[in-house]
């Protein structure tokens, strides 16, 4: 059962196209990465997932988005009820210049998830704990987010986006800034969340699609030249540029 | 190494060296400036802050000036002129009957009041001979200051060889005393430098402040947020930005005869008010603080924007949440730098009537004012001799309050900065 396709979607820079066409389909609970050189779009396919292109000047997005066989890309989905339902995880780790539990808590707060200080007390060790960094914070969770290590602040951010309580979760190259204990510990995590969410990930590298992913669709000067299961993409590529790519010959 | 690169080396050594030097010169220079505007400053301002007083035993005998029965407090102060009066001629029997000007002026025309309060305060007092301490005239001051000469010819000196006389015999007695000159910061202006006090002036200026900030502050960090968070990036901002930068650099004189035109002439507000005053400056400082505000939340990383959008916030909550309270620290500082360029204006000020003699403390924001720097202007061009040093003096506080304001907003920017 697909959780998100896309059908006919285009991308616009002002007059410069940055996607074509993009046809996909993501199942639920399971891992799709996208791959492909720098440039080549899958950043700005993953953002337009939940609207984020929308705050670009000159950035339009045509075709149908659907997602739960809702379109999203419709003028009359409400972005911010979009944005509570699909979070994002950045490539740079971005935590608030506030406590850690002001950070996990932000998001609740302002959908006015949390009836009480107690509940939102709740949700908040839940979505730490559930990002695997409940233990490293429980004593110092009025420290501020930017004094964690980098690997840490990236947990605090998915702890950030979980205490929202989304169904699917973009992540945008999100180990690139970090050591490869700490990209280990995010691998696993986003192992575990697997079970409970739909994620799309970008990702640079080979190995950590090969290793995370279900589904992999596989980017090209703004077009998709294949996806399918990471089984098949890595193990008997149709097309030549991805041989190529997986082959580590360009990109 | 080749000759060729080793010649080059040594050009290379002595034009940094050269460099070092211009600078270090224009550097010395600067400095030397600063050192002797100080100076003089100081040597000049410092006298300013001391008055001298002159004590003389006068007989509180009040029968003999004011109707019987008559209540103290419903007589005119200047009616108790005539005790110190009566006090100088038994210290000095040997004055003239003519000598009574030359005499009675070396006491500040306040000796009056002073006495009067003596009265109300203690009327145990009354019949009794008690020793009072009264604000010298400038004249007299001066001459214990050493700032009029008893070498100076006759004809040119203030003082003639008779008061000079009065008052070397007053000093031999012990009769003069030097305090800390509590009039400065407790009186309005005055024509008599004595008893002319920045009191006045200093009120005048915060009221103006009061209202500079209040008028400026919403409007010019609203527009920068607009600007900079909601207004789409096109012609039309450009046009406003390179507007918001031209209007930072109209002279300020400029403003004042905008504030006098839309203020005074089409809106019928008062002249000479501070809510005049503080509007026109606002006008002026409005640029500086947009200016600062845009800064300060450019300097904010989008990829926080982005994680409080990922997360669901709106527009206004992206602003209200994050991006306004992290600019503050550079908000404030440009706006106390803003509001250290306001108090030191004086241009746009002499347009809308704020450069009037005002002899009241103003009591609101509407009452006749006026504001630190233009009483210094005022002060300077007085012919008096004693407002010399009173000029000095209020340029003293003035310059230490900028002070006090700049390191407030360095110490901010130092203390709440958010590094990234």
């Amino acid at each position: 059962m697909s959780k998100i396709i896309t059908e006919n979607v285009e991308v616009f820079y002002g007059r410069k196209q940055a996607l074509f066409d993009v046809n996909i389909s993501m199942p639920a609970n399971s891992v799709t990465a996208l791959i492909g050189p720098s440039g080549c779009g899958k950043s700005t396919f993953l953002r337009c997932l939940n609207r984020m292109n929308d705050t670009i000047d000159g950035c339009r997005v045509e075709g149908r988005i659907m997602v739960d066989n809702r379109n999203i890309n419709s003028p009359e989905q409400d972005v911010v009820q979009l944005r509570s339902w699909i979070g994002m995880v950045f490539q740079k780790p971005n935590p608030f210049p506030k406590s850690i539990y002001d950070n996990v808590a932000y998001g609740p707060r302002i959908h006015g998830i949390a009836e009480s200080k107690n509940a939102l007390d709740v949700i908040v060790e839940k979505s730490l704990t559930n990002a695997g960094l409940w233990d490293e914070v429980k004593d110092r969770l009025s420290e501020t987010g930017t004094s964690l290590s980098g690997g840490q602040q990236q947990r605090l951010c998915i702890a950030r986006t979980l205490a929202v309580n989304p169904e699917v979760i973009l992540m945008d190259e999100p180990c690139s800034a970090l050591d490869p204990i700490a990209t280990a510990r995010i691998e696993e995590l986003i192992a575990d969340l697997r079970e409970y969410y739909t994620i799309v990930i970008v990702t640079h590298s080979m190995q950590q699609a090969a290793r995370v992913s279900q589904q992999t669709c596989f980017f090209h000067l703004g077009k998709v030249i294949e996806s399918g299961t990471t089984k098949q993409i890595f193990n008997s590529p149709v097309n030549k540029q991805t041989q190529d790519y997986i082959m580590g010959r360009y990109g | 190494m080749s000759n060729e690169i080793s010649k080059h080396h040594k050009q290379r050594l002595r034009a940094e060296i050269r460099f070092k030097r211009y600078g270090m010169a224009a550097l010395g220079f600067s400095l030397a400036v600063l050192v002797f505007l100080m100076g003089s400053l100081f040597a000049n301002g410092l006298p300013g802050f001391i008055k001298t007083k002159i004590m003389l035993p006068i007989h509180f005998d009040v029968a003999a000036i004011i109707p019987e029965n008559a209540d103290i407090a419903s007589v005119p102060p200047s009616a108790f002129n005539k005790l110190m009066q009566q006090a100088l001629r038994r210290t000095f029997p040997d004055a003239q009957d003519s000598d009574g000007r030359a005499l009675y002026g070396l006491i500040s025309g306040g000796a009056g009041a002073e006495i009067k309060k003596i009265l109300l305060k203690n009327p145990g007092v009354l019949s009794t001979t008690q020793d009072v301490s009264f604000v010298a005239a400038s004249k007299a001051d001066l001459f214990f200051k050493g700032q009029i000469s008893e070498r100076t010819p006759e004809a040119d000196r203030k003082l003639s060889d008779k008061q000079v006389g009065w008052l070397k015999k007053l000093q031999a007695d012990g009769r003069i005393s030097k305090s800390f000159n509590t009039t400065l910061f407790s009186a309005g202006d005055s024509r008599t430098p004595e008893r002319a006090g920045f009191l006045g002036a200093m009120v005048g200026s915060a009221f103006t402040l009061i209202v500079c900030i209040l008028v400026v502050f919403p409007i010019g960090v609203a527009t920068a947020v607009y600007l900079e968070e909601f207004a789409r990036k096109g012609l039309f901002v450009d046009i406003i930005e390179v507007n918001i930068n031209n209007l930072a650099a109209v002279p300020s004189i400029v403003f004042g005869l905008l504030g006098l035109a839309v203020y005074i002439n089409v809106m019928g507000m008062p002249r000479s008010a501070s809510l005049v005053g503080g509007m026109t400056l606002a006008l002026m400082i409005l640029p500086v603080i947009i200016i600062a505000t845009r800064a300060a939340l450019k300097a904010i990383p989008d990829s926080i924007r982005d994680a409080a959008r990922a997360l669901g916030a709106s527009p206004l909550q992206v602003v209200w949440h994050h991006t306004l309270p992290l600019s503050m620290p550079g908000v404030m500082t440009g706006t106390i730098l803003g509001m250290a360029r306001a108090i030191g204006e004086t241009a746009p000020l002499l347009m809308i009537g704020m450069v009037a003699f005002v002899a009241d403390i103003p009591s609101g924001f509407t009452s006749p004012a006026t504001v630190m720097p233009v009483q210094i202007y005022l002060w300077a061009s007085s012919p008096e001799a004693g407002f010399a040093e009173k000029t000095a003096a209020a340029i003293l506080v003035l310059l230490t309050l900028l002070l006090a304001m700049n390191a407030l907003a360095i110490y901010l920017r130092k203390r709440l900065e958010v590094r990234w």
